[in-house]
């Protein structure tokens, strides 16, 4: 099978990625995967084309900072050997698959619904239809809880299968938040519409999804972006991913009725997104980030606003933290609980902090390096546990990381570019062309494709939120814990419903 | 126990005492002021990403506004967004800002529902459902009830179970998928029962009005008591909203 390499905003004629018939596409994706754990599949996924169906899978090589990109074409009526049967990397992608096209596979392991997307090939299909894994025992019994949970946060349901306290299984049932973000990609014309969509995928993963469409956006304009939108791209992405893992910490402080930690974390991230509104005028960084240019200038003003807000930040998020995962009461919530082997998790091929809790240096800023990454010699945090714990240390140090990039960051202030927006939302794309972006959000990998027709107008928009591939990772987790667990399990992941329902 | 008494010494004193008047701080961009200046006014019409602007006369619906600040930009004098964000009402016309209109925007206490003031007056527990909400304003609801902005203080909180609610605030512009859940859990309200809306994919369902995926049939038949404009709500935008509109004016 041949493939076609390519970089991270890279763009490449459609018709450039070979086309390779289904068996030789499997067995040689496949084979391109087999025992290295650099590579990993980031996107794989169908597009109509004519009455068929064009497969196209993104398998990315971390050691060699590339994207092996490959293609085939199938009939929506077919029957498919599948590639999960193999590598279970591809469970959900070839379940999306089949939720959009119907095409169906003679070996998935759980051909289950996705999201129930609109455009499903099975309309008779919906929420209240969903196919629970059930159980027929006396001894074991089912809890369901949500979609609406005792929080206030986005709706999923969650069914397990317990023995008393012990939970056996847990199946989660996700699409209650699908909006059709990817559908209003291609009907959406106008390039402040598609960035507003963009920040609304995952509105806590604002810089994450609005960089990744930038920088894809500016790849099929072939437009080349100076260095200040590149600072303000890297420095929102760190001070993001500061505030959501200290508002993080304070959740699982929370979870485990630790009050002091809970309002001590919960407070110190009013600051950082204090910070985001002195910026750009929006505490969760809506509006700051859009193709092609940077909105709002970044000045010594701010530079120096930064450094007072974090020199008053990390002398009581050191002293809170350090407490808190001293006390034997925390650590004994934390240590061993809600556990992923290595095994586990390269099986699943989960990204982020979800791939880095447990010795897998799964990390954009290092493997597929952009905007200023490459000059700060990142070095991704890895724990060996899997656990509960594990997931609170990585935030714990990324914080620190974070802060330490983002003073090293403001001692150099790029010159400010005039830009102007109506001549950058004007651009055309380039026509029948494939693009890829990546983009390291604090969750983890975001990726995101776009291919053009022949008239320079998007074709398709595929979204790809790290939480697509982690949430199998929280189900499996949870086994043989105790049901009461389960919430701190859930927000050491705090995975995103929006951003995988789309 | 010393060390967390220590941490609660250095921590000191984090709320922020009189929420109803304290300065945000930066540029926060809240009920904006249209002058009479020239512009380009059909430019900026095609320019907004939600049509929030419309012409003849000339006007900016906060219920569709994502707050993105790009009208004021294109023209400064035109368009100024302010620093207040006292802008929740119960009348969804006010959040229609026209040229010259700077009266803050508030709660017709005329047209609040009079159990509304006798029964939450003093406390009012509300059930948040996120209907296609993209976790900013679930973010800035919890906000609301940190140490900062303590709407606890007011009798105001957030609680698990819609029998114990006495109101249910909507995130999200509400989703197909969503929309069965959404009524179930408004039934499970006992009466009397407020509607709140959060945010302007709740209002007006913002970007995603045209979707297919969305479902807004709920609001037809049943009519909302407050209107909280925000991309995400600023939690100082609820409070003071919840607040006008379960407090009598004096």
């Amino acid at each position: 099978m041949n493939y076609l390499s390519i970089k991270n905003h890279q763009s490449v004629p459609v018709d450039t990625i070979p086309e390779s018939e289904y068996h030789s596409f499997l067995i040689g994706n496949i084979k391109l995967m087999e025992g290295n754990v650099d590579r990993h599949c980031v996107n794989y996924f169908g597009m109509r084309d004519g009455k068929d169906i064009r497969l196209f899978c993104c398998v990315a090589d971390d050691s060699a900072h590339t994207i092996m990109l490959t293609s085939c074409r199938v009939d929506a009526k077919s029957n498919l050997e599948s590639f999960s049967a193999l590598n279970l990397n591809f469970e959900k992608f070839e379940r999306e698959i089949h939720e959009n096209f119907g095409i169906s596979y003679s070996n998935h392991p759980w051909l289950k619904p996705v999201r129930y997307s609109t455009s499903r090939s099975d309309a008779g299909s919906g929420m209240m239809t969903y196919p629970f894994f059930g159980i027929d025992s006396e001894e074991l019994h089912e809890v369901g809880v949500g979609p609406v949970h005792a929080g206030v946060i986005e709706p999923g349901h969650f069914r397990f299968i317990c023995n008393g306290e012990q939970i056996l299984h847990l199946e989660i049932q996700l699409g209650y938040q699908h909006r059709g973000v990817e559908q209003l990609f291609l009907e959406k014309k106008k390039l402040l519409q598609r960035a507003t969509l963009a920040e609304n995928i995952a509105g806590d993963s604002v810089i994450g999804h609005t960089t990744a469409f930038s920088y894809l956006w500016e790849s099929l304009a072939g437009l080349e972006v100076s260095d200040d939108v590149l600072f303000a791209r890297t420095l929102a992405q760190e001070i993001e991913r500061t505030a959501i893992h200290t508002g993080d910490l304070s959740a699982i402080c929370t979870d485990i009725a630790y009050q002091l930690g809970s309002s001590v974390f919960g407070r110190l991230r009013t600051p950082v997104i204090n910070y985001f509104q002195e910026w750009c005028g929006n505490r969760l960084s809506k509006s700051l980030i859009r193709p092609g240019r940077t909105p709002y200038p970044y000045t010594e003003y701010l530079a120096g606003r930064l450094i007072e807000v974090f020199d008053a930040f990390e002398p009581d998020f050191d002293e809170m933290i350090e407490q808190t995962l001293k006390l034997p009461s925390v650590l004994s919530r934390l240590e061993r609980t809600g556990v992923l082997t290595y095994q586990q998790v390269l099986e699943i091929g989960t990204v982020g902090m979800s791939a880095r809790m447990h010795s897998l240096e799964r990390d954009i800023r290092t493997s597929h390096p952009y905007g200023l990454y490459p000059l700060l010699d990142h070095n991704p945090i890895v724990k060996h546990h899997g656990d509960v714990h594990s997931r609170a240390r990585i935030r714990r140090e990324e914080v620190k990381q974070s802060i330490s990039y983002l003073r090293s960051l403001v001692t150099k202030i790029p010159n400010e570019t005039h830009y102007d927006p109506t001549a950058i939302s004007n651009m055309p794309l380039k026509p029948d062309t494939f693009a890829l972006s990546m983009t390291e959000g604090w969750r983890g990998e975001i990726c995101h494709v776009a291919i053009t027709d022949s008239r320079g107008e998007l074709a398709l928009y595929k979204i790809k939120d790290p939480s697509f591939h982690n949430w199998l990772a929280l189900a499996l987790s949870v086994r043989n814990n105790e049901i009461s667990d389960f919430p701190i399990c859930n927000k050491s992941f705090d995975l995103s419903y929006c951003g995988h329902d789309l | 126990m010393f060390e967390n008494l220590k941490i609660m010494y250095h921590q000191g004193k984090q709320y922020i005492p009189d929420v109803t008047s304290v300065e945000v701080p930066g540029i926060f961009r809240g009920r904006p002021v249209i002058t009479s200046a020239p512009a380009d006014e059909v430019f900026l019409r095609d320019l907004c990403p939600t049509n929030a602007i419309s012409l003849a006369p000339f006007s900016i619906d906060l219920g569709k506004c994502t707050f993105c600040g790009e009208c004021a930009r294109a023209f400064p004098d035109k368009i100024r967004f302010t620093k207040e964000y006292k802008i929740s009402t119960n009348i969804r016309e006010r959040l229609v800002i026209r040229e010259g209109d700077i009266n803050t925007i508030e709660v017709d206490s005329t047209r609040v529902r009079k159990e509304i003031h006798s029964f939450f007056g003093g406390s009012l527990k509300l059930r948040q459902v996120s209907a296609g909400g993209d976790n900013s304003v679930e973010w800035e609801l919890n906000a609301c009830s940190n140490v900062n902005f303590d709407m606890g203080r007011f009798g105001i909180e957030f609680v698990a179970s819609p029998r114990h609610a006495d109101g249910i605030v909507i995130t999200g512009p509400i989703t197909v998928n969503m929309a069965e859940a959404l009524q179930i859990t408004y039934d499970a309200i006992p009466e009397p029962k407020i509607i709140i809306l959060a945010g302007t994919d709740a209002i007006s369902g913002g970007i995603f009005l045209d979707s297919p995926a969305i479902d807004r049939r709920f609001l037809d038949t049943h009519k909302p008591d407050l209107y909280i404009p925000g991309n995400p709500v600023h939690p100082l935008t609820f409070i003071n909203g919840v607040l006008g509109l379960i407090r009598k004016r004096k």
